[in-house]
């Protein structure tokens, strides 16, 4: 089916999210939409999935123009989307989740389970997904649960498949995955609208690419493109894609953790005896998957729970015992991984954002008072040395763009003077350009001498950082290797690979 | 940051601190034509239920249906009748709230209680607690407060100060349970406040079943009236219980907007998670703000016992504890909303009596119409849809200036 998309705009009041935008997807197309944070591509494929209307323009299939009044013309339509959110039902069986909304029955209302079991077993062998129609969906992997979704889309025929930032969750092994099965789909004809950040993606699977800048289309150009010029079409001007950083010079360890364990309210245990030093001047990359501890070992550091066995210690001191509170007053930085969930109160303005965690010393508290003119103050400050895009200093975060949100707990954390920074994914979901600049404060403070700790599961990161990397695998730190270890092996570590030849230290 | 240039000095606040007063105004704008809207609605409701249940009209609508030949004449009955009796209704109304100085006077009476327990679940609001206990923490405030008050004989301004700390400590202390209720064991406050309410009601009866609650030569749960030295004093015919009401709500503002403590709270209302990893404590926050609230129900409670009704039953507290929830919600859980709505409520219950006297209007009425403001700020859905009727009209003309624009 070929899509084409013409002159299509979407106005929310005086803003234009999607400016008069051509798009052309040709069937069997790998289509990649690139674009950073907040440039209108989730609006254009809400309105392709019939979740907005569009102010202007006209949307054609096969050269027929529709309208979609919600996801079910759409899907109806052929259009399918798999959400980077998965919008499936933990406790149900994969065939129930793809029967949901559309199950057949028998007489009397009783279910057919076997026809929808059926046809999971065959598309899931028509496009190679290996996904067993009876496994719980809690019970499989990320990754296979991605593949769910894409089985959903093709139970409804979806013929033009829209992936949003399908990669953010997945290992390298599951993004290669990923990539193999959507060759496979594009092979049988169906159309792929990938959407990402990721330059290197786009690159390796799209046969189009489409840039997308402040709602407006900067370009189509073929997967030859360069990644720097990719990322300028992007930005916007141009960004270097490597942290420029001298060699570290590395100090005397300052914050020790020794046989740290966690063991989660169900009773797993999810951090298994993990032991690291950070030290002065360098910064340490503990990269894994997602959901390999790395979470509950960060927030035992912080004493956001308390690990079950283990020490950490700063400067010598033991602070194994310390709440929140006292780490942070002890010279802990911290930037959680979530930022809307840990990092931000989305109901506050950016200026009370910015002393979340410094209101109650003495530069922002007389007493039991605030002194609201030192807050509004720090918060002109910090919004121009951080250059955080905010209409003012009084809107709300929860209105700024994903890029500013990050760079207000990011400015806040490093408003005062640290001994550890602890960052947790700090460019998850941040625009390129705000990337550029997180990183060099994170390398600037580093080469103050504080001892930066670095949790990431985006490889791109830690190789741009990390001066010694850590990986966990299964609540472990299963190997400690230097940034010069090549990817595919460090990616395997990852996978929980045997740590073979490489050099383990630590 | 478009006019900022041209400050002579660096650090001037005076822009900024300009800036949100404006913002906030234009924001609130919405919000406060929603509970306009609100009110006028309910008032049309009201309106209606009063037409519908006046003698003439309903006499009128027999005829029409007995005589249709003489539709015209009593169609226009109908609508003479109506007229009349919503006019009679509704002009009693403003004449029992705002009319004279006797009925200003009882308005700010029943409104003082109301914007202070509003205030306590105003502020439990703000830190992410839903209090339904101003109930039962009044009630205790009122024993407290009431046994100082009629036990003891101390000198004039010392009594009253004694029986309203009492009042308010025990308030506190009712609240304060409830927050380490929650703080240490999770306990949802909903079903604390619920539960303690319950408890403190049997707890003033068991009390004025005692001896040392009972009212001399009485068999009724009555205690006797509390002393003299021990009542607010009146200015202008006024009890000093109203203006301390506003105090209160200027208090709870400063408290929520310029204090650390107030920050925390509006920090743990909105974001627990964000807040515990900032250092804060979420138990703090939680017992402070319920011990406050407490505190001010046992004000609250203050008012009517020191103020008006001189003796602790266990009726003391009548629906005001429950009022103030609606007050609250009406209010938008701000200290200036929770004042207004407060003095809404109050005017509509001091009204509804000079309805119920002077136009014969059942005082039920005036609860509905509370009930239905409530239910359509609940609902802004239905509102905004009500409204949007008419803004249509307007697009059509405001739109060429938003293009030149």
């Amino acid at each position: 089916m070929r899509l084409e998309i013409k002159g299509l705009t979407k106005k929310f009041g005086s803003f234009t999210a999607n400016d008069s935008i051509d798009l052309v997807v040709e069937p069997g197309e790998i289509h990649c939409l690139l674009g950073e944070n907040g440039a209108g591509k989730s609006t254009l494929m809400n309105m392709l999935y019939g979740l907005l209307t569009p102010t202007e323009g006209e949307i054609l299939l096969d050269g027929r123009a529709v309208t979609f009044d919600g996801p079910g013309d759409a899907l109806a339509a052929g259009i399918g989307m798999v959400h980077q959110h998965f919008m499936l039902v933990p406790v149900f069986t994969v065939a129930e989740n793809v029967m949901l909304g559309h199950e057949q029955t028998y007489a009397g209302g009783v279910l057919n389970r076997s026809a929808a079991r059926k046809q999971v077993r065959e598309l899931s062998d028509r496009y190679r997904l290996a996904v067993d129609p009876d496994a719980l969906v809690e019970d499989i992997p990320v990754g296979v649960q991605q593949r769910v979704e894409i089985i959903k889309a093709l139970a409804s025929q979806a013929q033009v498949l829209i992936l949003d930032e399908p990669t953010a969750v997945l290992t390298p092994q599951e993004i290669d995955e990923l990539m193999g099965i959507m060759r496979e789909l594009k092979a049988q004809g169906t159309s792929i609208i990938f959407i990402t950040h990721k330059l290197r993606e786009v690159k390796a699977i799209g046969d189009k690419i489409t840039v997308i800048r402040r709602g407006k289309v900067v370009g189509t150009t073929p997967p030859s493109t360069s990644e720097a010029e990719l990322a300028e079409m992007m930005v916007g001007r141009s960004v270097s894609l490597v942290v420029d950083k001298d060699e570290a010079t590395a100090g005397a360890p300052v914050f020790t953790a020794e046989g740290i364990t966690v063991i989660d309210p169900r009773g797993h245990m999810v951090v298994k005896d993990v032991s690291f030093e950070a030290r002065a001047g360098e910064v340490l990359g503990i990269c894994g998957v997602q959901g390999n501890g790395q979470t509950e070992l960060i927030k035992s550091l912080l004493g956001l729970i308390r690990p079950d066995a283990g020490r950490v210690e700063l400067d010598g001191k033991d602070i194994s015992r310390h709440g929140p509170k006292e780490s942070l007053a002890a010279g802990i930085g911290y930037i959680p991984e979530d930022r809307s969930h840990d990092g931000y109160v989305g109901a506050f303005s950016v200026r009370e954002n910015l002393v979340l965690d410094l209101y109650r010393t003495d530069e922002f508290s007389a007493g039991p008072a605030l002194k609201l003119d030192k807050i509004a103050a720090n918060a002109k400050a910090r919004i121009a040395e951080f250059d955080i895009r905010t209409e003012s200093p009084d809107a709300l975060v929860s209105s700024l763009s994903g890029g500013n949100q990050q760079k207000v707990v990011v400015a806040r954390e490093f408003s005062r003077p640290l001994k550890v920074l602890i960052a947790s994914q700090p460019t998850r979901g941040v625009d390129v350009g705000s990337i550029e600049f997180i990183h060099k404060r994170i390398i600037a403070e580093r080469d103050r001498g504080t001892a930066v700790v670095i949790v990431s599961t985006e490889l791109d990161e830690i190789y741009a950082l990390a001066d010694r990397i850590a990986v966990m695998y299964d609540g472990r730190i299963v190997a400690t290797v230097t940034p010069d270890i090549p990817r595919e092996q460090l990616g395997l570590l990852m996978a929980g690979a045997a740590p073979e030849g490489t050099e383990v230290a630590s | 940051m478009t006019a900022m240039s041209p400050a002579p000095e660096a650090i001037v606040p005076e822009p900024d601190a300009d800036k949100p007063e404006v913002r906030d105004l234009r924001s609130w704008l919405p919000t406060v034509r929603d509970t306009l809207l609100a009110i006028l609605l309910a008032l049309a409701v009201g309106a209606f239920l009063i037409a519908i249940s006046d003698d003439e009209v309903i006499e009128a609508i027999g005829n029409l249906f007995t005589y249709p030949g003489s539709f015209f004449i009593y169609a226009g009955d109908i609508l003479r009748y109506s007229g009349q009796a919503i006019w009679e209704a509704y002009s009693a109304l403003v004449d029992g709230a705002v009319g004279s100085g006797s009925s200003l006077q009882r308005t700010l009476e029943r409104s003082a209680p109301l914007i202070c327990a509003g205030l306590a679940v105003t502020i439990a609001f703000r830190a992410g607690l839903f209090n339904i206990g101003a109930t039962g923490q009044m009630l205790v405030g009122a024993l407290a407060a009431g046994y100082v008050g009629f036990t003891y004989d101390l000198p004039p301004g010392v009594h009253l100060v004694a029986a309203v700390t009492a009042g308010v400590l025990a308030g506190a202390l009712w609240g304060g349970i409830v927050g380490v209720l929650k703080a240490q064991t999770g306990a949802h406050e909903v079903i604390t406040t619920i539960m303690l309410n319950q408890v403190a009601r049997f707890t003033v009866l068991y009390f004025l079943a005692k001896d040392a609650f009972q009212r001399p030569g009485s068999d009724n749960l009555l205690s006797p009236a509390v002393a003299d030295n021990a009542t607010y004093p009146t200015l202008f015919g006024l009890h000093l219980g109203i203006p301390l009401a506003l105090v209160a709500a200027v208090g709870v503002w400063w408290l929520l907007e310029r204090s650390r403590l107030g920050f925390e709270m509006r920090a743990v209302g909105a974001n627990p998670d964000a807040s515990r990893t900032a250092g804060m404590s979420i138990s703090k926050v939680y017992i402070s703000t319920m011990a406050i609230a407490g505190l001010l129900s046992g004000l609250a409670v203050t008012m009517i016992l020191l103020g008006l009704q001189q003796s602790v039953t266990d009726q003391v507290v009548g629906s005001v504890g429950f009022d103030a929830i609606t007050v609250a919600l009406l209010g938008r859980a701000t200290p200036l909303g929770t004042v207004l709505a407060g003095l809404l409520f109050g005017a509509l219950s001091a009204g509804g009596l000079g309805m119920q006297t002077s136009a014969g209007v059942p005082p039920e009425l005036i609860q509905v119409v509370q009930a239905l403001i409530v239910l359509f700020v609940a609902a802004p859905a239905l509102i905004r849809g009500l409204a949007r009727i008419r803004r249509r009209k307007k697009t059509a003309t405001a739109e060429p200036k938003g293009a030149a624009a």
